[in-house]
Parts: structure tokens; C-alpha cells; sequence
């Protein structure tokens, strides 16, 4: 059992986890994603005092911030 | 437009009569500890036990009885988070007061009054570790990531009377934790001393507070799921997974409170320590980087430097920091490649925790200005500088021939607090400053000249306390391997002790100093929530009133 395991982990684990931390990186680096970054970095600057009504459309809901 | 539909009362809806459930079962097992316990700790324990699931069937009872848990669509959850800031306050003023009283127990053993058993620093330790991490830090991260997750999804906390239950049965587990350290129960792990029976009631509490989490995340209205959520939510997966798989474990009776370890040996030290480390990494780092990347933004009303950094920040560190748990045990049994690979892992920690760092104090870029005119911000930033040293002194204390001198010695405990008081404590301090006039209504702290008190006092308190370590350290480490001309140890141990004595008053001095700086901040935020008349703080942004859609 244990030569399974550490052989598992030392193979496909080792490369599930780079791969995962790899995709990681390209979504964090990815230059289109600016614009979404740009408006992340502020979201606790453009919040309400109050949640998002339940009937407001998502557009609404860029307006009102 | 906004509806009146978000309003609903829960009655007796299934949640609540769950919860009831659950304390009556809670209550009916208690009764049965109190008769049958194999042991007197149990047996008095269970009482207390009984008196708190009790108390839970009480404020059920009356609960349902006024008509159930409001739920209101169209607002957050505020009184979640002011009982959390003031359960933050309360459990850090009384786990920095037994900090005090064991750092003098050591400079002056006749403390340890004998007549009383659990008045002895071995039964205060780890009531003071348990209070300072679990109680205060715990509420801090309640607290903070209920209002975080709410503001930042832009929906009220999910789950009704749930955020309710997490928040009572977590006081609930301190409890039972503490007071059964005093007793004498405790299965003798580090920063994981409960025994098997309050292990199962703080993993129900937790797996609850992960639903209630994701629900919240599950019906949010923004889009992107903010970087701070994503801080708080591996902390609150990774601490489940680290809690129970290091308590897992066999008790003696179903009644007990003894029970014994599924692991043994060194694989039990290194469960251990993939748990003790990973505490420090996922509880008391990735929880309080949630909080950075929440208010520092929000209290200098600068966007985070880097949007991108903090994502790398993120997934590197989780990546990384899961493997560090090996540097605890160098020179031990455990195999030299774990060794090698906890420590390999453990520098390799220094990327992430300084690029956070650069985020965290980069985030001031035109706003530098305001360390001069808000102690607030100065307390968060000082935090943050806090957190760059001790993720600086960490890794260099990990390399096995720093750990060599290091190991056992006081150096260990300065570590431990520049973390603790410095990043933890303050970055804690300034997010309750914040929270405290947001969630009263009121425009600013009751005084801004007591906040800055508590900085100046509680930064010289952590002053003193870590130099005084570090002396007390290194010397220690060097005594322990100074050899003489004929080849024996040059000085006995009971020589090393007897050294102690001035940096360990030092210690205790800072250990009063930070408790003072806490104890000031406790008298301001009661004027504030008092409404006694405050003074207009510039630095507290009014929140944006609400609009109507068009």
C-alpha cells in the first residue's frame, strides 16, 4: 500500500499539481482578464450599504455601483 | 426596484427544528456522561456540558416562540458581526491576560501556586495558546469573513439560523476546550489539545460554517468571487481537513473523556506537525491575508496594488505552504528526505509571503499620507511589515542547522509572537476599528488619540517581548552546546534557566504593555457603541447610500 501511494504521488500526483498551480498562473497572467482584474481590485470600494435586490438584473446591478 | 418579498420569519422551519434536535441529543449525551463517566474530570465537566446545550434549548425555545430567526433578503447580516467583534474582544482580552500571568509564572515560579492544580503553567499554556488562536483569532475570522463574503458577494449571509449556530457553537467549543484544560483534560497535542468529544462538536460546527460559506458564495450577485473570499474559504476547507484528520482517534468510553490516537509513533509527530504548521499557515495566515485584502483596499480607499499578485499570492501559498510541517521535526526520527523537504518548502515560502506582503503595503500607493493621519491605518500596515519579518524569520529558522541552535530554545516563542501579536493581533485590531463605526453607525472611533495609544503601546510591548526572546534564545542555544577543554557540556541546564530571569521579566513587561494596549481598545469601543459623542474621522468613508435602479 505504501509503495502505491508514494509512487502515485511522486508521479501523477506531482504532475496533477503542477499542472493545477501551471493553469493557476495562466488564468492569473492571461492579458485579457485585465478589465476583470481592474474591477476586482476595487470591488470593496464600489460595494452598497445594502445587498443587490433579488429582481435586479445583472446590468442594473453595475449601474447602481 | 426592490421588493418587499425579502422578508421571512423562520418559525419552527426544519433548520431551526434541526438545531433543536441536535442540542436535545447534545443534552441527552451530557446527562448520561454525568452518570456514567469512567472518570471525575468527565463527570464534572459533562455539568457544564448540560448547562450549555441547556442554555442552546432555551434561547431556541424562546426563539421560536417570538416567531424564528428574521431573515430579511434586502439587508446584511450585521448583528451576526457585531456579536462576533464583541466575542473577538472579549476572548482576546482574556487570553492576553493569561499570556501575562504564565510569562510571570515563569520569571517567578512560586506563581505556580501549587495547592491549585490547574492555576500551574502546564494547565494556563495551553489555555492561553487555545484562547489568543482559537477564541480570539476565531472570532476575528468569524466576524470578518461573515462580513467580507457578505459585502463582497453582495448578498445577505445564506443559511437563516446556521451563521447562528456557528457562531454559538464555536463560543460553545472554547468553553468546553478551556475549561477542560483546567481540569486536566487533554490529549496532549499541540494547538489540537481537545479531547475526541469537543473534536466532533467543533467538526459539526465547522462543516456548517463551510456550508454556510459556499451558500453565500452559491447566491452571490457579483460575478467574480472576490481574492479575500478565496483566503477565507481554504482556510476554513483546510482547517476542517487538518482538524480531523489529527484528531482522529479511539475513546476509551462513549462517555470518557480519554481517548487514544489512531497514530503512533513518528507518524503521530508528523500528522502533528502537518496540522500544527499548517494551523499557522491556513488558520493564522490565510484567514488574517483575507482580512488584509479587505480592509487595507477599504480603509485607504486605494484599489489592491496588484490584482493579479494576489491570485499568484494565493495559489502559490496553498501550494506551498502544505508541505512545512516537516521543519518541526528536525534531527528526529522522521526521514532525513522529509526533513529536507519540509525545509525545502518551507524557503520556498518566502516568495509568496513577500509578494503579499509588497501587495499588502503597495495598496497605500497614493495614499501613503495616510499613515501619518490615521492610526488605523498605521496599525494595519505595521501588521503587514509584521507579517514580512516573521515570514522572513520563519524559513531562516527552518534551515536544519539554524534549527539546530534555534530548536527548544525561547527564539522559538519570539517567533511565534512577532506572528502572533505583531501580524495577527494587529491586523485584528484594525479590521475591529474599522468594523466598530461601520456596524454602529457612527463616523469615527470615540477617540482617535486612544487608537493611537494602543499602537504606540502594544508595538513597544511587541518590541520588548521578541528582543528579549531572541536573547534569551540564542543564548540558551549556545549554553546548551558549549563544550569545555576536556569535552563536556561547560554549563548544566538548571544554569540556563537560572539566566532566564531578566528576559523573561522584559517578556512579561511587553506581555502587560500589549495587554494594555487591548484593554484600551476595549474602553473605546465601548464609547463608541455607547454613541458617546465621537470625533469625525475623515478616514472612515461613509458607506455609499443607496441608489434606486433605473
Amino acid at each position: 500500500m505504501y509503495e502505491i501511494l508514494s509512487t502515485f504521488a511522486q508521479t501523477w500526483g506531482l504532475l496533477i499539481f503542477v499542472a493545477l498551480f501551471a493553469a493557476a498562473l495562466v488564468y492569473a497572467l492571461w492579458p485579457r482578464n485585465q478589465a476583470l482584474f481592474d474591477a476586482a481590485a476595487s470591488a470593496p470600494l464600489t460595494e452598497n450599504d445594502t445587498p443587490a435586490a433579488a429582481d435586479e438584473t445583472e446590468d442594473e446591478t453595475h449601474v447602481r455601483a | 426596484m426592490i421588493s418587499a418579498q425579502g422578508l421571512k420569519r423562520a418559525g419552527s422551519d426544519p433548520s431551526t427544528a434541526i438545531v433543536l434536535l441536535i442540542t436535545i441529543l447534545g443534552a441527552i449525551w451530557s446527562l448520561f456522561a454525568a452518570a456514567y463517566a469512567p472518570d471525575a474530570a468527565m463527570r464534572g465537566q459533562s455539568w457544564l456540558i448540560l448547562g450549555g446545550f441547556l442554555t442552546g434549548i432555551f434561547l431556541l425555545v424562546g426563539s421560536i416562540a417570538g416567531g424564528g430567526v428574521i431573515t430579511d433578503e434586502r439587508e446584511y447580516n450585521e448583528n451576526l458581526i457585531k456579536a462576533g467583534v464583541i466575542a473577538s474582544l472579549f476572548w482576546g482580552v482574556a487570553g492576553l491576560l493569561v499570556g501575562v500571568v504564565i510569562a510571570f509564572q515563569l520569571a517567578f515560579p512560586v506563581l505556580n501556586i501549587e495547592a491549585f492544580g490547574f492555576t500551574n503553567f502546564g494547565r494556563l499554556r495551553p489555555l492561553h495558546t487555545s484562547a489568543v488562536i482559537f477564541a480570539f483569532g476565531g472570532n476575528v475570522l468569524l466576524a470578518t469573513s461573515f462580513y467580507v463574503v457578505q459585502r463582497t458577494c453582495r448578498t445577505r449571509i445564506a443559511g437563516g439560523i446556521w451563521p447562528w449556530f456557528v457562531f454559538w457553537g464555536y463560543q460553545f467549543f472554547i468553553l468546553i476546550a478551556a475549561s477542560g484544560y483546567l481540569i486536566g483534560i487533554t490529549q496532549g497535542k499541540e494547538y489540537a489539545e481537545p479531547e475526541w468529544y469537543a473534536d466532533i462538536w467543533l467538526t459539526l460546527v465547522w462543516v456548517v460554517y463551510l456550508l454556510v460559506f459556499l451558500g453565500t458564495l452559491w447566491k452571490r450577485k457579483e460575478k467574480h468571487i472576490y481574492v479575500a473570499n478565496w483566503f477565507f474559504l481554504a482556510f476554513i476547507v483546510t482547517i476542517a481537513v487538518l482538524h480531523v484528520i489529527n484528531n482522529l482517534s479511539m475513546p476509551v468510553s462513549w462517555v470518557g473523556s480519554r481517548s487514544y490516537s489512531a497514530f503512533a509513533g513518528v507518524q503521530d509527530a508528523l500528522i502533528q506537525w502537518w496540522y500544527g504548521h499548517n494551523a499557522v499557515g491556513f488558520f493564522l495566515t490565510a484567514g488574517f491575508l483575507g482580512i488584509m485584502y479587505y480592509f487595507i483596499p477599504k480603509r485607504v480607499n486605494r484599489p489592491v496594488y496588484s490584482y493579479r499578485l494576489s491570485i499568484i499570492h494565493f495559489w502559490s501559498l496553498i501550494f506551498i505552504y502544505i508541505w512545512a510541517g516537516p521543519h518541526h521535526l528536525h534531527y528526529t526520527a522522521l526521514p532525513e528526505w522529509a526533513q529536507t523537504l519540509g525545509m525545502t518548502f518551507s524557503i520556498m515560502l518566502w516568495m509568496p509571503s513577500w509578494g503579499g506582503m509588497i501587495n499588502g503595503l503597495m495598496t497605500l500607493s497614493g495614499a501613503w499620507d495616510k499613515l501619518r493621519t490615521d492610526p488605523v491605518v498605521r496599525m494595519l500596515v505595521m501588521s503587514v511589515a509584521f507579517y514580512g519579518m516573521s515570514t522572513f524569520e520563519g524559513p531562516v529558522m527552518s534551515i536544519r542547522a539554524v534549527n539546530a541552535l534555534s530548536h527548544y530554545t525561547d527564539w522559538t516563542i519570539g517567533h511565534v509572537h512577532s506572528g502572533a501579536l505583531g501580524w495577527v493581533g494587529f491586523v485584528s485590531f484594525g479590521a475591529l476599528y474599522c468594523l466598530v463605526p461601520w456596524l454602529w453607525k457612527r463616523k469615527g472611533m470615540y477617540s482617535k488619540a486612544l487608537v493611537d495609544w494602543h499602537f504606540w503601546i502594544a508595538t513597544i510591548g511587541i518590541l520588548l517581548y521578541i528582543t528579549s526572546m531572541w536573547t534569551a534564545g540564542i543564548l540558551q542555544g549556545l549554553w546548551w552546546r558549549t563544550y569545555d577543554a576536556l569535552g563536556f557540556l561547560e554549563y548544566s541546564f538548571v544554569e540556563t534557566v537560572e539566566a532566564m530571569f531578566i528576559p523573561y521579566v522584559i517578556r512579561a513587561v511587553g506581555g502587560v504593555l500589549y495587554l494594555a494596549g487591548a484593554l484600551i481598545m476595549v474602553y473605546n469601543v465601548y464609547r463608541t457603541v455607547r454613541g458617546d459623542e465621537v470625533e469625525d474621522d475623515e478616514n472612515v468613508v461613509e458607506q455609499p447610500a443607496l441608489q434606486p435602479a433605473q
